[in-house]
């Protein structure tokens, strides 16, 4: 059996590659975990300062574009070329306007002097200087991944308009939608973790 | 019967020439190779910056280097020994040479990303190589990086964690590549309990491999996070917890050093059977040992943190859990041993290698109990007893592991055979060196000598004179090891398909193979370690032998 | 290969999880106004499990996958879930 033609085993390497990347993640959970415990008041607080309808806005950007890539693998296999086309674009698109709302609330953040190391942040309590801190490495840590997937999309996408990703040979396109809806996973922790604790 | 052509004169991809023939192939058992020669380049260095710490500990005071230099080479020594050597040697080399022949197949399932841990793996150690000369020089932290010491020092630590980065990132992709290696491209004749147990160990090393290596990917960004923004995660001032990067350290470096001794454990299953002619004792229990302490292996970290101010509970729940990974180690031990027992032992360097194997890996996890202990840990805590102590696991452990397997694998490799006389010689020497060496920090150690510290008192003179003397005896026996193996090239004794009368998969193909490994379809025995084959011809040749003709 | 021929998900079973997932959303957002002292953290965590389930098993067809990944699968959450439990032996307790 030529492994070109083990698509089961292919999958199975992506898989084995998402595992590393929630542990990767993990390890900043368990740094959440503990502090969370150690600072209830300061969390829930610092949650509060977090603009709400931008952080739910985004959560349902990053589903919806989970849904179209998911619906671009059905369309490739039942060899809609130009629907998937369009799916993918949309799911890039999704990409660009989570990283575009990201960029303005960090900005707003940035400019009311709350940033790593600020001295607004070290000279208050601590638990609050270890929310945001938190805050931006792990929303950091994710918005890197985003751009990671976004170009595997626009991969993706050049791929099937040359033809190379089709109905019979789609591996390319299935873990690049993997990797996606990982990038989904995480933020859907993400999301409740920082923008609605109580 | 002529053989084909070896993989040495096909290139794969084919018509590569030359050097290209070697950086852009995909060919498992090229790969093997070139992560021979660089680990062993890398293994020679750290040896030698080992050798000079030791000297310098030799008398008290100054000897031939200054504080400053001594701090950043143990380091250096650590670093290389374990992110450059330990951690890829067993898997890289002999893993990827040996796995897909032992599964029956042709290659890894993804050859090219076998390439590109290659290059991930030379890439990180030129990382290593640039933070040695670049500004601030290299860390002199200890191989840990243990905050806020690594955030906090002038040296270059961010380029140093970068490169174990990288290095964490060639070791997950290598896991990645076996597991599905096993899944998939194994003889589909081949049952799980017909898999060969080197191949075993790696399967169940890759799986730590694969999970706990992004958890030091993660701290080790973090801590060039720290060092570039200073957000504060670890620094107290700033509300930070600094043992929780000693947690997020431990979960993956504890389970790593079950990345390192597991292939070797797989070795040693190898080469038992093999000159013992005799089945393993225990196949499945082995099997289930090694996922066994794959299992356990991740459950024991904070063993590591009993002096860091954890609580009392941690100190206790841990220690616990530790004690339960000395389960699974004896099962293997005992194997070993029950197998030799009442077999007809053909002596052999592998052989003579392995047992010495067995002695300083028993002593090393003997006195890890000592260590996993919470009570007698406090005492020695920090000591030169946890560097013996590490050193009989590590070195006398996968150290004498990786040389049993060099030796046992050296003529399927390059199909030459080595010098035994030399060979004895080499491992007595580093044997006894190993003894002299390592013994007397034991006693150091309870004597309360710290480790890593430059100076010492009066009382400790003695033990460290004795230690530098070993030394030197175990740096001579390991160069005149490689020496002898290097001389093989000259000599160039052919090696028949199997001088050994091994019995797994890789004994029936030719030495060195050729590209696709098997030349007529792999026959796949119903169990793995079955010698009547191999009896029977021994037995027939003996026949031949005494029928002649005086 | 039978098993390579893999199940074709339909746009609608599709869209009914975003469904879901949106509905899901908006849950979470609603109960975290709603005050209930301790259980609210766990609340969070189970609707947003109850997220990623979907996720997983719809939109990464996990559901439909042989039995490696699923167990693979289930192994890594066990590792992730002992990193953060046993970190709490020490932090519950000092």
């Amino acid at each position: 059996m030529k492994h070109q033609d083990d698509q089961t085993g292919i999958r199975i390497g992506m898989w084995l590659f998402l595992y590393t990347e929630i542990i990767l993640f993990g390890g900043l959970f368990v740094l959440y975990a503990v502090y969370f415990h150690d600072y209830p008041k300061e969390f829930a607080e610092g949650g509060k300062e977090l603009n709400r309808i931008i952080g739910s806005l985004n959560t349902c950007i990053l589903l919806i574009s989970s849904f179209t890539v998911a619906a671009s693998i059905t369309a490739i296999r039942q060899e809609c070329k130009r629907l998937s086309l369009a799916l993918l674009a949309i799911s890039f698109g999704c990409g660009l306007l989570f990283l575009i709302n990201k960029y303005f609330e960090w900005g707003h953040k940035f400019a009311h002097g709350i940033y790593p190391n600020a001295p607004e942040l070290i000279n208050g309590p601590p638990g609050r200087n270890i929310f945001f801190g938190l805050y931006y490495v792990i929303t950091g840590l994710h918005g890197l991944h985003v751009i990671i997937g976004m170009t595997l999309l626009a991969i993706s996408f050049v791929l099937i308009w040359q033809n190379s990703v089709t109905g019979q040979r789609y591996a390319f396109l299935e873990n690049s939608g993997l990797y996606w809806h990982l990038v989904d996973l995480i933020w859907i922790f993400v999301f409740p973790l920082f923008y609605l604790v109580l | 019967m002529a053989n084909p052509p070896s993989f040495y004169e096909t290139p794969a991809p084919p018509g590569l020439k030359g050097i290209k023939a070697w950086l852009l192939t995909h060919d498992h058992k090229r790969l093997g190779l070139m992560y021979l020669w660089a680990i062993l380049f890398w293994f020679v260095i750290a040896l030698c910056v080992g050798f000079l710490l030791r000297i310098e500990l030799a008398t008290m005071g100054p000897t031939i280097m200054s504080a400053r230099v001594y701090n950043s080479a143990f380091t250096l020594h650590g670093v290389i020994m374990i992110f450059l050597f330990i951690i890829p040697a067993i898997p890289a080399i002999f893993g990827n040479f040996f796995l897909p022949i032992q599964l029956g197949t042709d290659d890894v399932f993804f050859p090219r990303l076998n390439l590109l841990s290659w290059y991930l793996y030379m890439l990180g150690g030129m990382l290593a190589i640039v933070s040695l000369f670049s500004s601030g020089g290299f860390p002199d932290t200890g191989w840990t990086f243990y905050v806020p010491f690594s955030v906090g020092t002038k040296h270059n630590v961010p380029m140093t964690v970068f490169a174990a980065f990288i290095l964490g990132m060639s070791s997950m992709l290598t896991g990645l590549n076996f597991i599905t290696t096993v899944h998939r491209k194994r003889d589909p004749k081949m049952g799980w309990m017909q898999i060969p147990l080197f191949t075993w160990s790696l399967y169940a090393t890759a799986w730590v491999q694969l999970l706990a290596t992004p958890v030091i990917s993660i701290t080790l960004l973090l801590v060039i996070v720290e060092r570039v923004f200073q957000v504060g995660l670890f620094d107290p001032a700033k509300g930070g917890d600094p043992i929780l990067y000693q947690h997020l350290f431990w979960m993956y470096s504890h389970p790593a050093v079950y990345v390192m001794i597991l292939p070797g454990m797989g070795v040693i299953s190898e080469v038992i059977p093999t000159f013992s002619r005799k089945a393993i004792f225990g196949y499945k229990a082995i099997v289930v040992s090694s996922m066994g302490i794959a299992i356990a292996g991740s459950l024991v970290w904070a063993h590591h943190m009993y002096t860091s101010g954890m609580s009392d509970t941690a100190v206790f729940v841990f220690s616990l859990l530790t004690f339960l990974v000395a389960i699974p180690t004896a099962v293997k031990v005992f194997s070993w041993v029950s197998t030799l027992y009442k077999a007809s032992i053909e002596m052999t360097p592998p052989l003579l290698l392995s047992l010495v194997f067995i002695y300083l890996f028993s002593v090393g996890g003997l006195t890890g109990l000592v260590l996993g202990a919470a009570g007698p840990d406090i005492h020695v805590h920090d000591t030169h007893f946890v560097v013996a102590h590490f050193h009989f696991t590590m070195f006398g452990g996968t150290g004498f592991a990786f040389f049993a397997a060099l030796h046992y694998w050296w003529p399927k490799m390059f199909g030459i055979l080595y010098n035994f006389r030399v060979a004895y010689i080499a491992t007595t020497l580093t044997t006894v060196g190993f003894m002299f060496h390592y013994v007397p920090m034991f006693i150091l150690g309870l004597q309360g000598m710290p480790r890593r510290y430059y100076d010492y008192l009066p009382q400790y003179a003695q033990g460290n004179m004795l230690a530098a003397v070993g030394g030197v005896l175990l740096f001579f026996g390991v160069m005149l090891m490689l020496a002898n193996l290097m001389l093989s090239f000259r000599q160039r004794k052919t090696a028949s398909a199997n001088p050994w009368g091994g019995c797994t998969l890789e004994w029936t193909v030719p030495s060195p193979p050729p590209l696709h490994n098997f030349v007529t379809e792999p026959v796949i025995k119903d169990y793995p370690y079955d010698f009547s084959d191999v009896i029977a011809q021994i037995e027939t040749e003996a026949k031949v032998e005494q029928g002649k003709p005086d | 290969m039978k098993e390579n021929e893999q199940h074709i998900l339909s746009y609608k079973t599709l869209a009914l999880v975003l469904a879901a997932l949106l509905v899901l959303t908006g849950l979470t957002i609603g109960v975290s106004y709603v005050h209930m002292g301790i259980l609210n953290v766990p609340i969070a965590l189970a609707i947003a499990s109850t997220k990623v389930s979907f996720v997983l098993l719809y939109f990464m067809h996990l559901k439909f996958e042989g039995r490696a990944i699923k167990i693979s699968f289930l192994c890594t959450i066990c590792f992730l879930a002992i990193m953060i439990s046993f970190t709490f032996w020490d932090v519950a307790y000092r």
